[in-house]
């Protein structure tokens, strides 16, 4: 028996995975989104789920152990620089901060809590919004990222309920830290649309890299041009995804959502708006219902427009999760600008939608349309002319038993 | 870097009696293009490839191939006008060879003794490996006046915000009055680093 839609798995634990006050990845994010929704009424109390924290035998699921030690150590202040160095941590982009191994386990438990959420049957979906830490890597920490929830969550799903996962990441940045995770395996789907490495962190992610042995073909890049705007994006995004799902048949769709493709995003090129984060959760919804009975887990990423894109960005997952979506039509609460207005080095914005008029003007627009699409061709090739693997499914495996 | 440093070292070889049947079966088990032949003493004797093979002998991937074909030894076609390279060689001399002898591979000698093999795979691989490519980083592009101290005026401030340099490669640029440096630094916010290079030099 389903308790409800959807579940919302959040905790104030979650705000201590925090580098320092001028660090781009601030748990102030996770704050103002909740206190949209609130102040949408759109978030009931009861949807809350506690994330639990993931205990180490879990983070090894991906982790090792020597890293894991060295990130103890870290947020003890007890760890070298030079170790440090080596493990990815101590840099600019991952700084130690006090008790670190708490607050990323915290983090995983959350993915964690979400899955087994909807796994158990409680919910169709489930939303967290801390996780999305997709650049962490087995022994190293890279991109703000620690420990990887995302890539800990899969192997957990495989391993606890034999689940076959399509993993999909709209973030602008490379999906590195999960593809190279399941770069070999043959149960794991990866599809990652963001801004091409030529220029952009962390550099990966070319239409080439497919997968290695099992798992060749079952990894999928969309490697977009700098300022792509929402029509190519959308395009794109949906045309791989609807393409990925088809062939592969999953038990449980996976999204990273960060919302770093907005034109308005600091440390990306990318040019979408509202409108692409609005439609982003939209297919996934409808494609969790058609071939996942509804399972599907949604979990946060980057995204450093604070005030602007990000609240928006997250709500409306949420909003779209559980058919909501209505909200969007009408303005922003009063009550949510005027509490945060004053903390705000910007205007606060009074509608679910950008300005058209205040989108900037890109003069390329049709060749990076075009070379999109070529991107596409590209990246699909192979699914397109194989044979789908028309797997059983998880349901099917278990209708059996 | 050396081709010590690089070269594939568990090699899979055949004398020139083997089959050409045998040979391509050894091609297509191990995923590979080339096959050394060596002597009883390792003494290298020849190359064959794929490729000998279906230029040679087209009709053997053809259906219903001549079974006799595939009996002979690969000797009949492999081929012996071999260019080889030393471990203790440098990488880019090696590059080179490849480049100007149009070569899919070069097998390594030490002692006239077959050691190690270098193919294009693992000179892509070196390279991109040099370029910092495979490691998360961004990519950072200055164009610098054709003068000297540029690099290390860069250099400092990526220091100076303690941002780990991948690689970098300094490259000509289209006039003779400016170079371009590439730089992979390992960050994922390369916003500051932008910025103080733009202040020092505009
Ligand atoms: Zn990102
Ligand atoms: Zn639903």
């Amino acid at each position: 028996m389903k308790t409800a839609d959807a579940a919302f798995v959040y905790s104030i634990e979650e705000h201590s995975y925090h580098f320092h006050d001028k660090h781009p990845f601030n748990p102030l994010r996770l704050t103002l989104t909740k206190d949209l929704l609130e102040a949408c009424n759109s978030l009931d109390t009861n949807k809350i789920l506690k994330p639990r924290k993931a205990t180490e035998e879990e983070l090894a699921l991906v982790h090792d152990l020597a890293f894991i030690d060295a990130v103890k150590l870290a947020g003890a202040n007890k760890l070298s620089a030079e170790k440090a160095r080596s493990y990815g941590l101590g840099t600019d982009d991952t700084p130690f901060f006090n008790d670190m191994h708490n607050a990323a386990s915290y983090l995983v438990g959350g993915t964690l809590t979400a899955v087994d959420a909807v796994m158990n049957g409680s919910y169709s979906h489930a939303i967290h919004l801390g996780g999305g830490l997709h650049h962490g890597f087995k022994g190293k920490a890279s991109g703000f990222c620690i420990y990887n929830d995302s890539a800990i969550a899969i192997e957990y799903l495989k391993q606890k309920y034999q689940a076959r996962v399509l993993y999909v990441d709209t973030d602008a940045h490379h999906g590195d830290g999960v593809q190279w995770s399941f770069y070999d395996d043959p149960d794991v789907f990866t599809l990652s649309v963001h801004e091409t490495g030529r220029y952009l962190f962390p550099g990966t992610g070319s239409v080439t890299e497919k997968g290695a042995g099992a798992g060749y073909g079952l990894k999928v890049n969309i490697p977009l041009e700098a300022f792509t705007e929402d029509d190519s994006f959308l395009e794109s995004y949906e045309t791989a995804f609807r393409e990925a799902v088809d062939f592969f048949r999953p038990d449980l769709i996976l999204t990273v959502n960060g919302a770093d493709s907005h034109y308005l995003d600091p440390l990306t090129h990318l040019h979408t708006s509202l409108k692409s984060f609005h439609f982003i959760p939209k297919l996934a919804h409808e494609l969790a219902h058609e071939y996942c009975e509804g399972r599907w887990v949604a979990v946060g990423g980057g995204g450093y427009d604070h005030w602007r894109v990000v609240p928006r960005a997250w709500a409306s997952i949420w909003l779209e999760m559980t058919n909501q979506t209505d909200v969007l039509n009408q303005p922003i609460p009063q009550t949510w600008i005027e509490q945060w207005q004053d903390h705000a080095d910007v205007q606060l914005p009074q509608s679910w939608y950008d300005d058209e008029k205040m989108l900037p003007v890109v003069p390329r627009k049709p060749i990076i349309t075009a070379r999109n699409q070529q991107t596409i061709e590209k990246a699909l090739f192979h699914i397109r002319n194989e044979k789908p693997s028309r797997r059983p499914s998880f349901t099917q495996k278990n209708n059996l038993c | 870097m050396k081709v010590k440093d690089i070269m594939k070292r568990d090699l899979v070889t055949l004398t020139k009696e083997h089959t050409i049947k045998e040979a391509l079966h050894l091609l297509e088990k191990n995923r590979i293009r080339h096959i050394p032949i060596v002597d009883e003493l390792g003494q290298i004797q020849g190359i064959v490839s794929d490729r000998d093979i279906r230029d040679a002998r087209p009709s053997i991937f053809e259906q219903h191939s001549n079974d006799s074909e595939l009996d002979k030894p690969i000797s009949s076609l492999m081929s012996t006008n071999i260019i080889t390279a030393e471990p203790e060689d440098l990488v880019q001399e090696v590059a080179s060879v490849f480049y100007l002898y149009h070569i899919g591979c070069l097998p390594i000698t030490e002692d006239d003794r077959l050691v190690g093999m270098v193919t294009e795979t693992e000179l892509l691989h070196t390279f991109v490996e040099l370029m910092g490519a495979d490691k998360p980083s961004t990519q950072i592009d200055v164009e610098v006046s054709n003068s000297p101290g540029q690099l290390a005026t860069i250099a400092l401030i990526f220091k100076e915000f303690d941002i780990n340099i991948h690689s970098v490669m300094v490259y000509p640029s289209e006039t003779e009055a400016t170079k371009t440096l590439l730089f992979r630094a390992q960050t994922i916010d390369a916003r500051q680093v932008i910025e103080a290079i733009q202040k020092a030099w505009f």
